[in-house]
């Protein structure tokens, strides 16, 4: 028997084996488990707690008989998710579990089932301003193609991965990768991509991107241009000029816009590149990890000497990255040489704001599938019913009971951010298909009028004493309570 | 705040679920009904002190198996440390290595001692113990990755086999393991066998000092872990084809050698999606021994052609995990 043992151990007292189960672990039994120093049980068939304060995801097990009626009473606090349901597909069977509860006096149904999706994939935006590759090309995990880049967006970049001709259109390990590559993206778990003629990314939801090893800390602020006009005001008359570097776009203030509308004194400054439109240079450097994305370690290096017609000596130049992370101050000499001073305090103000004015870098990813055929029979009887109550939002649609957006037109295609649904909520068949859960929300009434196997209805609480293959988690303080009856809308 | 074990019909009707700590049976009879219901009454009777038995020589069971060893008394506890004698001389193994097996037997032998069944299996979270009389079979469908679980292979067994064990074994499973191994399936004549052997070869199937390879003492995951101060396999980089036809042939030489002696019947080894066979051997003195892995497994990386959603489900559930997760 062991002797010494680190602080937060606690010994599980759950059963006769008596575990030692170390900070983070759990016992032999895998249902008990040391979350931060407190024996908490963890078990399959997540339940979602509607906790008045967000705390600690997991909740402690400490349903005895006698505190059970309390729980039936607070029923209306919890939601049935559909990780761990199961699933009838593809047979025409009412789905695993149809759950009814009064909310606020209202009578509403969840049908609860995990889908199993072939046409299914994930977009995913990683925030940087990095050169990934070629839009159009491919992008691979293990060498095998899973998907492709697609249109960037403002300061972040975009791949569209998986999808129905991966998954089952490839060769077998193609579609073996794709579904590897989806399903640990949608569960949380780092994924390395290469992209054909293009970067090698590490990603994981919710996490800064690493981008050929490096990571991305901070998106920035917005193209030098864009920094000219945010604080051109709060620069005017504490600096003559100001040079935002930035790899796509440099800005000059006394040329931009936004300083000529202030009147800001033209101070003949020549920057390397070439100029878009006054105060607007492209490719001042070659992209590299230096000053906004540059190659640049000395900013000087892309300024051509200042001419005695325009520049006076004692002219104060601040140059700064779009990030804020790189700055310097230069006041010209008599002989209009730029030379490196302390930052003004005047200055120090605008420069802290850049900073802050900059988003974490992340890598999201929005799982996006289309709910078909036998998944909405497990629900009714009529599965185009479903579809139009969908549309009619009626019904609402979860994922683990985070709200999931519905593209317009035909079928039920919805896209979910993962982040948002309980940890590892998604499976796979090696069909190969993703697994994830789906909930459908709707007044009682109206689930018998779209056909809805309404005799499998179970009182909320009936499912409830099922506890021992039940975990509850708090939800997702960002989520919308799926319960809420009156829906105007799903969260978009 | 002891839990009592629970006893209860899963909701197909057919099933029996039995959970005491960290043991976790799914029981289904097949034959006459009153001899089903006869059994499951027996099982209940026989299972509410399994976990108290094993747990009042726990200190024992957790000890290295020698020859001269003090030998466990209760009826589980005889059958692990039965399980793994065969291994003891050659290597470090407690009885603890067969327990989930030898429950499993334990309690079939309650069953088909209380009645005659058609046929019957006690599934003790992957390590399975099956009774199969007169024509009768089973099919199963093998895991190789309990977190991502999809079969690697799938297999028939008959009454006219003499297996009536299955066990898995490997690193990434509940149980730790001293080798790389995802998955080492062994076919024997019964559990508590099969899972001895099981571990066995899954220690073998290993690339020592490999840098790609994280070890941790299990006694830093686990402080009363019967393994102590061994180092176990936490994690495994990608390896080159070459690296992985080594560490399979290493596990396939044990295993060749437990066949050789009689210990199991069969054995399939899976190391990042390349999985090597080891078939039953023909011999004339088993009892018209079919090829049990030989005939039924069809898996290379891109070559195994997966069954149908619904037989992956019923397979999956035969192995104990009603829906897709882990």
């Amino acid at each position: 028997m062991p002797d010494v043992f680190p602080p937060d151990t606690v010994r599980c007292d759950a059963c006769p084996v008596l575990c030692y189960i170390k900070r983070g672990h759990a016992g032999a039994c895998d249902r008990y488990a040391n979350v931060e120093g407190q024996l908490v049980r963890v078990d399959p068939h997540i339940l979602l707690d509607r906790a008045k304060s967000q705390g600690t995801p997991l909740v402690p097990f400490l349903e005895r008989e006698g505190d059970w009626d309390g729980k039936i009473m607070k029923g209306q606090e919890t939601f049935v998710t559909a990780i761990g349901a199961g699933t009838t597909y593809p047979d025409y069977k009412p789905a695993p579990f149809i759950v009814s509860s009064e909310v606020e006096g209202v009578d509403m149904v969840t049908v609860v089932t995990e889908g199993i999706f072939s046409y299914c994939g994930v977009k995913l935006k990683i925030d940087t301003d990095r050169h990934l590759g070629p839009e159009r090309n491919l992008v691979r995990a293990e060498g095998e193609p899973v998907g492709h880049v697609t249109t960037a967006e403002y300061g972040s970049q975009m791949l569209s991965l998986g999808g129905v001709h991966h998954l089952t259109g490839g060769s077998k390990s193609e579609g073996r990768v794709t579904c590897e590559t989806l399903l640990d993206l949608c569960n949380g778990k780092e994924v390395e991509l290469t992209i054909d003629d293009g970067a090698s990314v590490r990603v994981a939801a919710g996490k800064p991107p690493v981008v050929n090893g490096q990571r991305e800390e901070r998106m920035r602020v917005g193209c030098g241009s864009a920094t000219i006009g945010m604080f051109a005001k709060q620069w005017f008359g504490k600096v003559d000029d100001v040079v935002v570097v930035d790899d796509h776009i440099t800005g000059v203030l006394s040329e931009h816009q936004a300083g000529k509308l202030l009147g800001v004194r033209a101070t003949g400054i020549a920057i390397q590149g070439r100029r878009s439109t006054p105060g607007r240079y492209f490719q001042v450097a070659e992209p590299g990890t230096g000053w906004g994305g540059t190659n640049i370690s000395d900013p000087l290096t892309i300024l051509k000497p200042f001419k005695a017609k325009f520049a006076w000596p004692h002219l104060r130049l601040l140059m700064v990255s779009t990030t804020g992370e790189h700055f310097a101050y230069y006041e010209l000499d008599e002989a209009l040489r730029p030379v490196e001073k302390e930052l003004p305090e005047a200055l120090i103000e605008s420069v802290g704001r850049i900073r802050e004015n900059c988003e974490p870098a992340l890598a999201t990813v929005l799982f996006m599938g289309g709910a078909g055929g036998s998944l909405r029979a497990g629900v009714t009887e009529n599965p185009v019913k479903l579809t139009d109550s969908v549309k009619r939002k009626l019904t609402r649609v979860t994922c683990g009971g985070a709200p999931a957006y519905i593209w317009p037109g035909g079928g039920i295609t919805f896209m979910v951010d993962v982040t948002r649904m309980p940890e590892n909520a998604f499976g796979y068949v090696p069909t190969p298909a993703l697994v994830a859960p789906i909930e459908f929300t709707l007044k009682k009434e109206d689930y018998a009028v779209l056909g809805g196997h309404v005799d499998y209805v179970r009182p909320l609480g009936d499912v409830l004493k099922e506890k021992e293959r039940q975990r509850q988690l708090t939800s997702h303080a960002q989520n919308p309570w799926p319960l809420k009856p009156h829906v105007e809308s799903s969260e978009s | 705040m002891r839990e009592p074990a629970l006893i209860r019909m899963l909701a197909d009707g057919r099933r029996l679920h039995l959970h005491d700590g960290p043991i976790d049976l799914i029981i289904e009879a097949s034959g006459d009904p009153q001899a089903i219901s006869a059994a499951y009454e027996a099982v209940a009777r026989r299972f509410v002190s399994i976990l108290d038995e094993l747990c009042s020589e726990l200190p024992l069971l957790r000890a290295r198996a020698q020859e001269n060893s003090e030998r466990p008394r209760g009826a589980v506890a005889r059958r692990m440390f039965a399980a793994v004698e065969p291994y003891c001389e050659d290597c470090f193994i407690t009885p603890m290595a067969a327990v989930a097996g030898s429950v499993a037997e334990t309690i079939l032998a309650s069953m088909t001692a209380a009645a005659p069944l058609d046929r019957a299996y006690v599934n003790n979270g992957g390590d399975i113990a099956i009774h199969l009389a007169g024509h009768q079979s089973y099919k199963i469908g093998m895991v190789e990755r309990p977190d991502r679980p999809s079969l690697f292979g799938a297999l028939e067994i008959t009454a006219a086999d003499s297996v009536r064990g299955i066990a898995t074994s490997g690193w990434r499973g509940r149980s730790f393991s001293l080798g790389i191994a995802d998955a080492v399936t062994v076919l024997a004549d019964c559990a508590s066998a099969a899972d001895a052997a099981a571990t066995v070869i899954a220690n073998a199937v290993d690339l020592p000092n490999h840098s790609g390879i994280t070890r941790v003492p299990a006694r830093e995951i686990s402080p009363d872990s019967d393994l102590g101060d061994l180092r176990v396999t936490r994690g495994v980089e990608p390896l080159p084809q070459f690296e992985i036809d080594t560490a399979l042939e290493k596990g396939l030489r044990v295993a060749t050698l437990l066949q050789e002696k009689g210990l199991i019947n069969s054995a399939a080894l899976c190391l990042q999606k390349c999985v090597r066979i080891l078939p039953t051997t023909p011999t004339p003195s088993t009892r018209s021994c079919r090829d049990g892995f030989l005939k039924c497994v069809v898996c290379t990386p891109d070559g195994f052609t997966g069954p149908s959603v619904p037989e992956i489900q019923a397979q999956l559930e035969l192995l104990g995990r009603t829906n897709p997760h882990a």
